[in-house]
């Protein structure tokens, strides 16, 4: 059981700095295997290093997929902390 | 009275135990490992948990940005992909020291092929692995310690990074083997208001936890300090630390003369601390920032905003813009990135302007532009001047855009010996004491192995600078001083004994020349000065100074009665 979407990344900063490590963080938190993909690269989503690899920029769009129990409620928030933009919270 | 000595920061004094910043680990080398592989992995694992976990209690010490920069690295230590490529290798026979060694760098490549913000993760990188590395071989953790308690800091230099992320609570003091008074460290303890001494090549032999005393005025690091000079640091530390605090004022003399201090500004972002320190206005305006990280030239139209946001902040004061400095020292694609063998003395500064005229002219348009519309009274200067003929062609093409205001930066010694002729023909001179130090020691100023000579006390220099005071003084145009010495008090004060009217400096070290040019006069100033230049070395004109400043104050406190 897997399901993946399609989330365009809203931070200003894409994902470097603090807003990959919130990201990951989340990720990590969910229990879920997570991953995150740009393009043809998917890496495990609980890997700050994997992710900080990708290079994800605004406006980007990748592909998640999770795996595991609730899997559709470990999209939906981190689906909706890609679509806000963390610079201009903190 | 044991004594090392140094070239000393500013004028602060600290007493503390000694903490030395471990070096980091050599690489390991590629042996097979004598232990089973799930051996290995626990040894892994132990000294990833436990680097994690001192990088995490770092970071809730630091707070704010350092504690991102920190929990961050934490969690580069145990990245499940990075623990992947560890296990591959110990699972080849490898020792967990080079598993890491090889793993981290590994990564270390591929962050850096992906240049900008990764690029410069890749050290963060670096330093975990020498972290872990260290921990495996149970050494201190390489980099600025962390003993719990407030300590003297000594390192052979630090990186930039260590000196942004030191922990001014803990940290009373920086002692470094290397450097010089214009070394990144020095700039950057000045910046941070940090007591530091640099290029104290016997500190090697301080040891752990011996108690210091170190005196940045006098260059002196004390190392069987006497109770008696321990409570003498203590009351010049609370002296020090309420000159800080003292009320701002115009820069001036002790008879009232004024000597207007100006700040050294990077970028627009740091207007509003140098506003708040007291600066008078702005006497060097670096460009660069707006150009270094660019493909191309940035438009006149994103110039002119970013020339604005800074005028903006220093409304009916003197705002001094210094046209772009780059060229074969700082090579950009759209000026000029030949290599050359020696790039300090290529084509840079105004030489490269002037082969790309049409830069230069956008620049000035866009700072006409930004005056229009600011109350801001600019004023422009070419970096890098050698000629008289090249002066009177940068102030020629000022006025023709309309800039009321323009002249040159005096950083070789063939336009301070022609100062003269130079201010007949430019409206004013600002003195950038980093360069011409260097061109007049032919000493690189960003080579360690000549950092020494980087010393703008040698009389050779105070000479040059003499040349352009005179000049100033004989034609009533105004020089300033817009480098590194104008933050050294004592050397302010010597320059406005050698007729410089501006001291321009970074933002930080403000109060501190403030406070010293109150003591003097403009006659003592001016025997301060001829003291100085009587010296043969560097040293000995900055001891002669001392003295004689010494002297003109006990004058002043104490004015002899006749009895």
């Amino acid at each position: 059981m897997s399901s993946t979407r399609t989330v365009t990344v809203a931070s200003s900063q894409g994902l470097h700095a603090r807003p990959a490590k919130l990201f990951v963080e989340a990720a990590q938190a969910s229990g879920a295997q997570v991953s995150i993909a740009k393009g043809e690269k998917s890496v495990n989503a609980a890997s700050i290093l994997g992710v900080l690899s990708l290079g994800v920029e605004r406006d980007d769009q990748v592909q998640l997929t999770a795996e595991g129990e609730n899997e559709e409620q470990t999209l939906d928030s981190l689906e909706q902390f890609l679509t806000t933009d963390h610079d201009e919270a903190s | 009275m044991p004594e090392l000595s140094g070239i000393g920061v500013g004028r602060g004094i600290a007493a503390g135990p000694v903490a030395r910043m471990s070096p980091p680990p050599p690489a390991p080398a590629d042996e097979a490992s004598e232990r089973s592989a799930a051996a290995e992995t626990e040894r892994v694992q132990k000294a990833v948990a436990e680097v994690a976990a001192e990088l995490e209690a770092r970071g809730r010490t630091a707070g704010g940005m350092a504690r991102d920069v920190l929990e961050a690295q934490a969690m580069m230590a145990q990245d499940p992909t990075l623990h992947e490529a560890v296990a591959t290798r110990l699972q080849a026979g490898k020792t967990g020291e080079y598993a890491v060694h090889e793993a981290f760098a590994e990564f270390r490549a591929t962050l850096e092929e992906l240049g900008g913000y990764l690029g410069e993760r890749a050290s963060d990188l670096s330093d975990v692995s020498q972290r872990v590395i260290a921990s495996l071989r149970g050494l201190p953790a390489p980099g600025v310690p962390d003993p719990g308690h407030p300590f003297i800091l000594v390192a052979e230099d630090l990186a930039p990074a260590d000196t942004a992320l030191l922990n001014l609570d803990q940290v009373q003091a920086l002692v470094t083997i290397q450097g010089g008074p214009t070394s990144h460290t020095a700039i950057l303890a000045r910046e941070k208001s940090i007591t530091a001494i640099v290029g104290v090549a016997e500190a090697a032999s301080l040891t752990e936890g011996q108690q210091v005393i170190v005196d940045a005025g006098a260059g002196a690091v004390i190392t069987e300090p006497t109770q008696e000079q321990l409570d003498e640091a203590q009351a010049r530390r609370a002296a020090h630390a309420a000159q800080a605090e003292a009320p701002i004022t115009p820069g001036a003399l002790a008879d009232g003369t004024a000597v207007p201090l100006l700040a050294n500004l990077g970028s627009a972002k740091s207007t509003e601390k140098a506003v708040a320190l007291g600066a008078e206005g702005v006497g060097l305006f670096r460009t660069e920032f707006l150009f270094l990280s660019a493909d191309e030239a940035p438009s006149v139209e994103e110039q002119r905003e970013a020339y604005q946001s800074v005028l903006e902040a220093f409304p009916g004061q003197k705002v001094v813009v210094r046209a772009l400095d780059a060229g074969a020292d700082k090579p950009l694609s759209f000026l000029n990135d030949a290599p050359e063998e020696n790039p300090a003395l290529g084509l840079r500064g105004l030489r490269a302007l002037m082969a790309n005229e049409q830069i230069l002219r956008d620049q000035l348009t866009a700072l006409a532009q930004a005056q229009e519309s600011t109350e801001a009274d600019v004023w422009v200067m070419a970096p890098m001047v050698s000629t008289v003929e090249e002066a009177e062609a940068f102030t020629a093409l000022a006025k023709e855009h309309g800039l009321a205001t323009a002249g040159v930066m005096v950083e070789v010694p063939s336009i301070a010996l022609m100062a003269d002729e130079l201010l007949s023909r430019t409206d004013f001179a600002s003195i950038g004491t980093n360069d011409l130090t260097q061109y007049t020691m032919a000493a690189d100023r960003l080579l360690g192995s000549v950092a020494s000579l980087q010393d703008p006390w040698h009389p050779a220099v105070l000479r040059l600078i003499r040349e352009v005071g005179a000049a100033g003084i004989a034609s009533g145009k105004p020089v300033g001083v817009c480098g590194e010495a104008a933050a050294d008090p004592l050397l302010a004060v010597v320059l406005v004994g050698l007729g410089v009217n501006t001291l321009s400096m970074s933002p930080a070290a403000l109060a501190e020349v403030r406070a010293e040019l109150k003591l003097h006069t403009l006659e003592q100033a001016r025997g301060i000065a001829a003291a100085a230049l009587t010296a043969a070395t560097a040293g000995q004109a900055r001891e002669t100074a001392q003295q004689a400043a010494q002297d003109a104050v006990q004058d002043t406190v104490q004015p002899a009665v006749p009895h």
